[in-house]
């Protein structure tokens, strides 16, 4: 009785309408699903403000939950965008640019991949010269480092392209701060001095800066197909599927990805995304673009895993199902994701560490219900 | 036709627990399907759910939870609870008795982590000649005490713990569930209304010894009947107090409401504009007590001052 062929949550992304004939139990599933993936807020987005899905074709209870995420989702953007303007206040005399890079971004650049979209934490980055004085500058400002552990701060300050997150003191945001997009040990090497000289000032701020319209999008890819965490995977590629979605076939940015990319050694990234891109949300590429970022593509044996790694990364499960194979799947994306940000013996010797729980200070995050026990 | 859980064995309930779609209950606006493996889950919620609506399987539902044995070896020498929502288990396990507060809890966070279709309070709402009395207070206050002993003395639940709030209508949105009491609470709530019958008592939890009882009959047949506001009251458990109503400035009730909203940060400019005017139609007042009955005189002697059918009426600061 459940449709277990037809992965509901990215119909309503790929195609909205067809929800029309859907029964409760359809939109029950595809609620679920959307929740599970972080991506009530971009259902509600699309239904309710693309389509206007009329009320006759929506059960009223849904109708009320896609607003409560439509509403968190638009707390959450003028958080973001008022956050932006404290980063500007803070860091003003860095004497440097500051990029703000992904959910971020898009909306302080109003962009439609805001939309519908939660915001977990902040990402900037800042050019390693200016590294230790930004993170001076942020300390007394009320941000402060979140990782107690001596381990973690010094994963995070040899080996990876980004400080501790830190955490303001009143406000709660949480600010990653980067250097550079991937790991100084990553096999590939984008230059991020690239990406600075490229970004451009957002008016009405000191420092603040967006990346390229190309950068962006390059930067989003590789996030999302570099990672170890696929958590947010399709609501990622959602995020991609708005940012392309709406660009004329011969837009010049089509012809600049390849170039770009290979700049950037970004390639692998590009092709990966067009080509999930197309396969999950059917978004319109150009032959062109296509054909042009597959000469970064792997060899037959490796593509045709990865192609159906991300399919099972890029699926949600029909719920409660957890379905091995894809648990498979992303346990195999932890470990590449890893390998692809560093050498093997490093590799083995953090996995090991944190195997062993080493890293640990006497801290539990996962959260209890205190606050109704009361 | 509505067919109501207790017209079902306990085997059937526990057999639907167990199904792969759950048992399917109607709990205020929300559609829930909960599904446990678990024995002691099954006959607490057989009891304490016995007036709620089953539905069927193709309509939409809001939550579907679970309560089992988290996957570890530990279940064989110590075994826990967790709650899982759509696959994601938001909490750390409870020890292994402790399955239906658990699934209390986690219905609770359900509505105050996600309903953001309303603005939610932290606080307990009963219903008087159509006349809300909402009784927002932090844990510890006597919130619970008081709320229960006014069901056995003509109000009509809302909710013991969660106020829904609609933002178009400013009304009162019911969503009775299982009246939680903790340690003391329930000897005295024992005595006051001997007739109550308690589910099993749960020791040993962060706060003590819980134990519920189900939502009265009332509560359920109005479920669909929404309260106007009438009285924003901020209760306090004092031993020794005498009992005390005060009057309270409109504005010091807004900031004690704003202080107990879980959502407020959520609607923002909207939510002030909905609590100004929440505090507009109400009469607001702070009470401390010690004695139950005198209390229950108080609060009823307000709803009977307060006759006519215009909302938001009566004593006022």
């Amino acid at each position: 009785m459940r449709p277990a062929a037809e992965d509901l949550l990215i119909t309503v992304l790929r195609d909205p309408a067809s929800t029309a004939a859907w029964s409760g139990a359809q939109w029950t599933q595809a609620f679920r699903q959307a929740r599970y993936s972080g991506l009530s807020g971009r259902m509600a987005k699309v239904l309710l403000h693309n389509l206007q899905l009329p009320d006759t074709q929506c059960p009223p209870a849904l109708r009320g939950h896609l607003q409560a995420a439509w509403r968190v989702c638009s707390a959450q953007h003028a958080e973001v965008l008022r956050e932006a303007r404290h980063i500007d206040r803070a860091l003003a005399g860095l004497g440097a640019p500051v990029v703000l890079l992904k959910g971020a971004a898009y909306a302080v650049a109003g962009l439609p991949a805001a939309s519908g979209r939660v915001f977990s934490d902040i990402d900037i980055l800042v050019p390693k010269a200016s590294l230790a004085r930004a993170e001076s500058l942020l300390t007394m400002h009320g941000y402060m480092t979140t990782e107690a552990s001596a381990y973690n701060q010094q994963y995070y300050r040899r080996w990876m392209h980004e400080l501790p997150p830190m955490r303001h003191l009143q406000r709660g945001t949480v600010l990653d701060v980067h250097h550079t997009i991937l790991p100084e040990t990553a096999r590939l090497k984008p230059d991020p001095a690239k990406l600075l000289a490229a970004a451009t000032r957002l008016p009405d701020t000191q420092v603040l800066h967006v990346l390229s319209p190309v950068d962006r999008l390059l930067h989003s890819m590789t996030h999302l197909f570099m990672n170890d965490d696929m958590s947010h995977a399709l609501r990622d590629l959602s995020d991609l599927d708005l940012l392309l979605r709406g660009l004329a076939p011969d837009d010049p940015i089509w012809a600049e990805l390849p170039a770009r990319a290979q700049a950037l050694d970004l390639g692998r990234p590009l092709h990966y995304a067009l080509q999930q891109l197309v396969r999950v949300l059917r978004l319109p590429v150009p032959q062109q673009a296509l054909d042009h970022a597959a000469r970064q593509a792997p060899g037959h044996i490796v593509g045709a895993t990865m192609a159906w790694v991300w399919s099972q990364a890029l699926s949600t499960p029909a719920l409660p199902r957890r379905p091995v194979l894809r648990e498979l799947a992303l346990a195999a994306l932890y470990l590449r994701g890893h390998w692809l940000r560093m050498p093997p013996l490093m590799l083995l010797r953090h996995l090991s560490i944190k195997a062993l729980g080493l890293h640990k200070n006497d801290q539990d995050s996962s959260e209890t219900p205190n606050r109704l026990r009361g | 036709m509505t067919v109501c859980l207790n017209e079902l064995s306990l085997p059937d309930v526990k057999r639907r627990l167990n199904s792969a779609s759950g048992l399917r209950l109607q709990m205020g606006p929300f559609t829930t399907s909960v599904q446990t493996p678990l024995a002691n889950v099954a006959s607490s919620v057989h009891q304490l759910y016995a007036g709620y609506p089953l539905v069927a399987d193709e309509v939409f539902t809001d939550f579907s939870v679970s309560i089992r044995r988290p996957a570890s070896l530990r279940r064989y020498w110590n075994p826990q609870v967790t709650f899982g929502l759509d696959g994601q288990e938001p909490f750390n396990p409870l020890p292994g008795d402790q399955g239906f507060p658990l699934l209390e809890w986690g219905l609770n966070w359900c509505v105050y982590g996600m309903c953001h279709q309303y603005l939610i309070l932290h606080a307990a709402v009963l219903e008087r000649g159509g006349r809300a009395l909402i009784l927002p207070a932090p844990s510890g206050s006597g919130k619970s005490t008081l709320c229960a002993a006014l069901l056995f003395h003509g109000w009509r639940l809302l909710s013991d713990e969660l106020t829904l709030i609609c933002p178009r209508t400013g009304q009162l949105v019911p969503n009775p569930r299982p009246v939680s009491l903790k340690n003391e609470s329930i000897r005295v709530i024992s005595e006051l209304a001997p007739a109550v019958h308690f589910g099993s008592r749960i020791e040993e939890t962060t706060k003590g010894v819980v134990a519920h009882f189900a939502a009265p009959d009332n509560a359920l047949a109005l479920v669909h009947q929404r309260a106007q506001p009438g009285w924003v009251v901020m209760p306090k458990y004092r031993a020794g107090s005498p009992t005390l109503l005060q009057p309270m400035e409109k504005a010091r009730a807004l900031i004690h409401l704003a202080e107990n909203a879980f959502n407020y940060d959520i609607y923002g400019r909207e939510g002030f504009d909905m609590l100004g005017r929440l505090v507009d139609n109400s009469a607001c007042f702070s009470f401390e007590y010690s004695n139950l009955p005198e209390a229950i005189k108080t609060f009823n002697d307000l709803a009977d001052a307060a006759q006519g059918p215009a909302p938001g009426g009566g004593a006022n600061a």
